[in-house]
């Protein structure tokens, strides 16, 4: 049984961090039609600033805030203007296919001028246990649940509390009318792609110091966070939420009571049945996208 | 006046073209990226560093030794291609690779070409086929796993052993033979957990590593997943000692685990640290070329360039065809030929013979407890 709450604990703390980059996949997908095939290497690439950062001197901190800057302006703006916007018009496919093209170039990169080897990262939190309910959890799990939380919650509340928000959302939903009423509907969709790259830092930072900084590691995180979308719902933060959530700790009790050997297969499994009985995920709504 | 001109550039040429073959080629195919990049990188300096070497003194038999290095991406069907091609252009000798899978789907082809290869690959069965042409650097899962469960038994005194291995050739090969020591010797496997090769979550692993409570956790996985399982182990409190093989307690997983390597201890054919003057005279050399400290894989391309100068110099002529059986049964002196570091003797597998150590990281530094002698 403690064993069950463990294995619950580490799910969903991977899941938290499943969860930040399908939030990411939602809402480009929500304001500019771009399913982002990098969004893995997204997570990959801010955990190479940081450590360039760190190499050039920059204490940990310091390293943090100027790698989180310079994804935002990279993965942000830079994707924004340099990818999405001149291929936007050629379709949603070409867009799609020209992402993964830019993974590729991303995870070659840094190969390039990195390494090939995987280099250690230091964890915001400090190791060590606290106990909860007779168990002992890890604060390095709490700490990323904590911070992924915070995300998602200061997220959602400014998609829904704000005017700036609802004016996103108006964006998202409806461009024309949006843009009619006056919603700066550019400026809004330039934003969602800086909240992207914020939280795929967020989730770089997070999860680094578990899996290491090493060029390929985006992919498997990459395709969890891509099922995760889709099994929660493709057009709503919420859904994304739930199925980072549920596809972390399914994954944790797959490796843990089918086989290791299959574990990689559990959620597929689990995606091939949303996409035949439930289309629009979990929490999606089938009706919402129209454009 | 032009063709003599002509002719006299193409003489030239050709006279600059024998004595280019005067050089003695090796060839090397090698994990440079991939999950074998730590491997193979280290491999192929420890190759380097030798060859400089051997050249700055003049060669092999007045010959100076050339490699060419290939990537097999960590892959063992491009690790095949790339041999095909190495072994098209002829090499004296074949270098690599340092995975056992890889080695195992390349070793027919260099044997059918009768190319010695020497290699890093540790998974038992290499050796085991009848190969006449194969050359270990290290020691086989034969060798070390029963020293390995010996430990586990006889010092750490577990009676209840947990078992983590990486589903591939190696990994499977190590798991088999310390399963079947340690239940001959006494102790129990209670958990008998396979885990994959990149994988990057240990969480539910280490789980049943806790659910099974055991006296030892054996560890044997590749250097990176060795490095994720040991931070999931002190995350959630595995207090179990910790005992692995030479991946588990590199330099790499040191440097990537951090803390959480400390207190692993392993059984090591090769390591730096190893209290032998030779060897550290090649730590200092190779930290002073590469500005890092090697893992045994250093150690290991370095040794088999010197394995290539003993053998030769012992046959007196440079003889593809009679290099592997020059090399069986042969015992290379280290008083003899500085650069073979220790003492070492090759069977007619071509496995090895040497002596071992066993080490245990302390404050992220690789202590060596236990120098295990030479077994003849």
């Amino acid at each position: 049984m403690s064993n069950l709450f463990d294995l619950l604990v580490a799910g969903l703390a991977t899941g938290a961090i499943y969860a930040l980059v399908a939030v990411g996949f939602t809402l480009l997908w929500q304001t500019s039609q771009t399913i982002n095939f990098a969004q893995g290497e997204f997570v990959m690439l801010p955990a190479f600033l940081m450590l360039a950062a760190m190499h050039a001197g920059a204490p940990f901190w310091l390293a943090i805030i100027l790698g989180i800057l310079l994804s935002m302006i990279l993965l942000g703006l830079g994707f924004k203007m340099l990818l999405v916007d001149p291929m936007m018009r050629h379709g949603v496919l070409p867009l799609a296919i020209a992402t993964m093209a830019l993974a590729i170039g991303i995870k070659e990169a840094v190969k390039q001028f990195f390494s090939a080897e995987a280099s250690p990262f230091p964890s915001i939190v400090p190791t060590g246990d606290i106990s909860i309910l007779g168990h002992a959890v890890s604060l390095q799990s709490i700490g990323v649940l904590v911070v992924a939380i915070l995300a998602v919650v200061g997220l959602t509340t400014l998609l829904n509390r704000t005017s700036l928000g609802h004016q996103m959302q108006a964006a998202a939903q409806n461009p024309t009318v949006a843009r009619i009423i006056g919603v700066p509907v550019e400026r809004m969709i330039l934003l969602t792609f800086l909240i992207n790259a914020f939280l795929v830092a967020l989730a770089s930072l997070l999860i680094t110091p578990i899996y290491l900084a090493k060029f390929s590691s985006g992919e498997v995180l990459g395709q969890a966070a891509f099922i995760a979308a889709i099994v929660g719902g493709f057009n709503q933060v919420r859904g994304a939420i739930a199925g980072g959530l549920l596809i972390g700790v399914l994954d944790n009790l797959a490796a843990a009571y089918v086989s290791t050997q299959y574990r990689a297969a559990v959620p597929m499994i689990f995606l091939i049945a949303v996409i035949l009985f439930r289309p629009q995920g979990l929490l999606g709504r089938a009706e919402e996208r129209t454009v | 006046m032009k063709s003599t001109l002509l002719v006299g550039a193409l003489l030239t040429a050709m006279t600059a073209t024998s004595a280019y073959a005067q050089a003695i080629k090796l060839a090397d195919v090698a994990e440079l990226s991939g999950g074998g990049a730590t491997v193979g990188t280290n491999w192929k300096n420890g190759i380097d560093l030798a060859i400089e070497e051997i050249n700055a003194k003049g060669g092999v038999l007045g010959r100076k030794l050339e490699v060419t290095h290939a990537d097999s991406q960590s892959n063992p069907g491009v690790a095949r291609a790339q041999v095909q091609k190495a072994l098209d252009a002829e090499p004296y000798v074949l270098l690599g690779p340092g995975y056992s899978g890889s080695v195992k789907v390349t070793a027919p082809l260099a044997a059918e070409a009768g190319i010695t290869q020497i290699m890093g690959g540790e998974a038992a069965e290499l050796t085991q086929a009848g190969n006449k042409f194969l050359f270990r650097t290290s020691f086989g899962q034969q060798s070390s796993m029963p020293k390995v469960a010996k430990y586990i038994h006889d010092d750490m005194k577990a009676k209840t052993v947990a078992v983590v291995w990486v589903n591939n050739d190696f990994g499977r090969g190590g798991r088999d033979v310390v399963i079947k020591e340690l239940e001959r010797l006494g102790s129990k496997v209670v958990a008998d957990l396979s885990t994959e090769a990149g994988q990057a979550d240990f969480a539910a692993d280490v789980g049943k590593i806790k659910a099974a409570n055991p006296d030892a956790v054996f560890v044997y996985l590749n250097e990176e997943e060795s490095a994720r399982i040991l931070k999931e182990l002190k995350r959630q409190g595995v207090t179990a000692p910790l005992m692995g093989e030479t991946t588990l307690i590199g330099q790499k997983v040191i440097e990537l685990a951090g803390d959480a390597a400390n207190g692993a201890r392993g059984h090591v054919g090769l390591t730096t640290d190893a209290p032998v003057d030779l060897v550290k005279q090649f730590r200092e050399k190779f930290s002073k070329k590469y500005n890092y400290v090697p893992d045994h894989n250093g150690l290991k391309g370095y040794l088999a360039v010197y394995m290539v100068k003993a053998t030769t110099e012992k046959m007196g002529k440079v003889d593809p065809k009679k290099f592997a059986d020059t090399l069986h049964g042969l015992t290379i002196k280290a008083a003899d030929e500085p650069g073979i570091l220790m003492d070492v003797t090759f069977d007619g597998n071509g496995d090895i013979d040497r002596q071992s150590f066993l080490v245990e990281v302390v404050e992220g530094k690789q202590v060596v407890k236990q120098v295990l002698p030479k077994v003849k």
